[in-house]
């Protein structure tokens, strides 16, 4: 499939399909980021994660039609106040979810998981009576339009660039959250041993509650970057929570090295292949790639060291 | 301080404390011995919260804490030590005994913790897993301590901890029962520790207080007959 193209050009089409894939790669990182957090947490398997991403671009939607409607002279800074507004609302709807419904069903898996994909249905239907069953669009500010040209053929798009800065400064303020704040050494201390957490003092109901919000809003932050690259429909986040489960597992579980590294990868691979095959056709190459890998690694890229 | 009246504790039909009832004094270090599989865990974790009980009632100084959860009973001034230590293993030694500082307003560790367990400040980047079970005992109670506690619960804290530190142990307790006036509740097999400690001894058998001794007047042979085999 190379040989109609020249080596220069083949340079310019990875380079230039491998930029078109930096959003995807965001959206990747930020709904596994959400998806591990919660699992680590409480051994809940997030199934209407996809909703609270599409949540949150819907958020995005209404932000930027408000802004386009009452507010044209600083349309241009729309993205930013959504992205906001998405993370607060995911967090907030996110927080419901866990007390109204998951917090009666810790400790059994099972059900977490049928209740989560109940609510992932609920929540379709429930965008589907709100926002129409057609799929919806933003328009991107002039800004995040351009491109820096690299070479004469090789283009950098700027949105792509600016959402994974985006992204990367997340991912970073989520690692000094687990790793470096007291709020962090909470969450790990619940991890590790929930009754004990609760014997030296910790409030381990409310740092559940907060943990699962703080996933949902990451989501709905996820669905604000996902805007730039699709349009948004009742049941969009239904093809990513299959990829997203894929790159936490590719990953290996509860390490952020390994969720960004195996992001990157299924993206760039998608994106690269997409190029020359059809996107059904990418995707069963990179789960088969994938599987065989896991086959070869059952641990995932990266594995947590831990005496046990 | 403490006072437990008619309180019961079961793992669903099977009732493993039975009608127990009571009081721990203020500043008073009471010890409770008792056989393997006797029920001191299961009284001490019941105290904390991390096993419900079945009836009775558990009131510190005026507050009934029965049905309050885990870490409401820390706020209001329990601590635990537990048996086997459970220590946040892939945490450092500081954050470790951060988390015990959830429910005082202090975000920092006290100087004097560390001043009483000058090895924690040494280690405390180290991961809790990698300390000796030595340390590991120091850093549940330096732990313990962050919260401030009126009421320290201790459960087998001599475990798997050799003689000359269990002397030193009883020394650090009964300093620490000085210098923060609280009261301490310690489960033990090991005789010599509770005597070196205890105002007061009890021995439990089969969830049931069979005997209560003030420390003058306890007749060793007859304590070490209830825990020979
Ligand atoms: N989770 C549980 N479910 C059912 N029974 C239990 C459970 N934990 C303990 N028991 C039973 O309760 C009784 C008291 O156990 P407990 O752990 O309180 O003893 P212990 O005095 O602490 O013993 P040890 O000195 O060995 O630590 C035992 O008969 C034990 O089998
Ligand atoms: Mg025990």
């Amino acid at each position: 499939m190379f040989s109609d193209y020249s080596s220069t050009e083949l340079i310019s089409i990875f380079a230039m399909q491998g930029f078109a894939g930096l959003i995807l790669f965001s959206v990747f990182v930020l709904m596994a980021l959400g998806l591990a957090i919660i699992f680590g947490q409480m051994g809940v398997i997030n199934m209407a994660h996809g909703e609270f991403m599409i949540l949150g671009a819907y958020v995005t939607f209404l932000i930027s039609n408000l802004f386009a409607d009452f507010m044209p002279a600083i349309f241009s800074i729309y993205f930013f106040i959504a992205m906001i507004v998405a993370f607060f609302v995911c967090g907030a709807v996110g927080a419901f979810v866990e007390w109204s419904i998951i917090r009666h069903l810790y400790r059994r898996p099972l059900d977490t998981l049928l209740a989560t994909w109940g609510l992932s249905l609920i929540l379709q239907q429930l965008y589907r009576t709100v926002f129409g069953a057609r799929e919806v669009g933003v328009t991107i500010p002039d800004w995040m339009m351009g491109s820096i040209p690299l070479t004469d053929i090789i283009e950098i798009p700027l949105n792509g660039v600016f959402v994974m800065c985006l992204t990367l400064i997340i991912t970073l303020a989520v690692y000094f959250l687990m790793f470096k704040s007291r709020f962090g050494g909470q969450v790990r201390a619940v991890v590790q041993n929930r009754p004990m957490a609760g014997a030296v003092g910790i409030n381990t109901e409310k740092v559940d509650r907060i943990t699962f919000a703080l996933g949902c809003g990451i989501a709905g932050i996820a669905g604000s970057a996902f805007t730039m690259i699709g349009s948004t429909g009742p049941t969009s986040g239904q093809l990513y929570i299959v990829d997203t489960f894929l790159v936490v597992v590719f990953g290996g579980a509860a390490s952020l090295l390994g969720t960004i590294a195996s992001a990157f990868t299924i993206s760039q691979a998608q994106s690269t292949m997409e190029f020359f095959l059809s996107g059904s056709m990418s995707k069963v190459l990179t789960l088969l790639t994938v599987v065989i890998i896991l086959m070869i690694r059952p641990q995932g890229l990266f594995a947590l060291k831990l005496r046990k | 301080m403490l006072s437990i009246s008619d309180y019961s504790v079961a793992y669903g039909q099977s009732e493993v404390i039975h009608n127990m009832n009571l009081d721990i004094k203020e500043n008073e270090i009471v010890a409770i011995l008792g056989r393997n599989g006797m029920g001191k865990t299961t009284l001490m974790k019941s105290l904390m919260g991390m096993i419900p009980s079945k009836s009775g009632s558990v009131k510190l100084e005026d507050t009934e804490i029965a049905d309050k959860k885990s870490h409401e009973r820390v706020s209001e001034g329990v601590a635990f030590v537990p048996q086997g230590r459970m220590i946040f293993s892939s945490m450092t030694v500081k954050e470790n005994i951060e988390t015990g500082l959830t429910t005082v307003k202090d975000q920092k560790i006290p100087e004097d913790l560390y001043e009483m367990f000058p090895v924690l400040e040494e280690m405390k980047a180290r991961k809790g897993g990698n300390l000796s079970g030595g340390q590991q005992q120091q850093l549940a109670i330096a732990r313990a301590l962050a919260s401030q506690p009126k009421m320290l619960l201790l459960d087998e804290p001599t475990e798997g901890i050799q003689p000359s530190i269990i002397k030193e142990m009883a020394q650090t307790l009964k300093k620490i029962r000085d210098e923060r006036n609280l009261s301490i509740v310690v489960s033990e097999q090991v005789l010599s520790f509770a005597l070196d400690i205890a105002d007061r001894i009890l021995v439990i058998e089969k969830g049931v207080i069979v005997k209560e001794e003030l420390r003058e007047s306890v007749d060793q042979e007859q304590i070490a007959a209830y825990l020979a085999v």
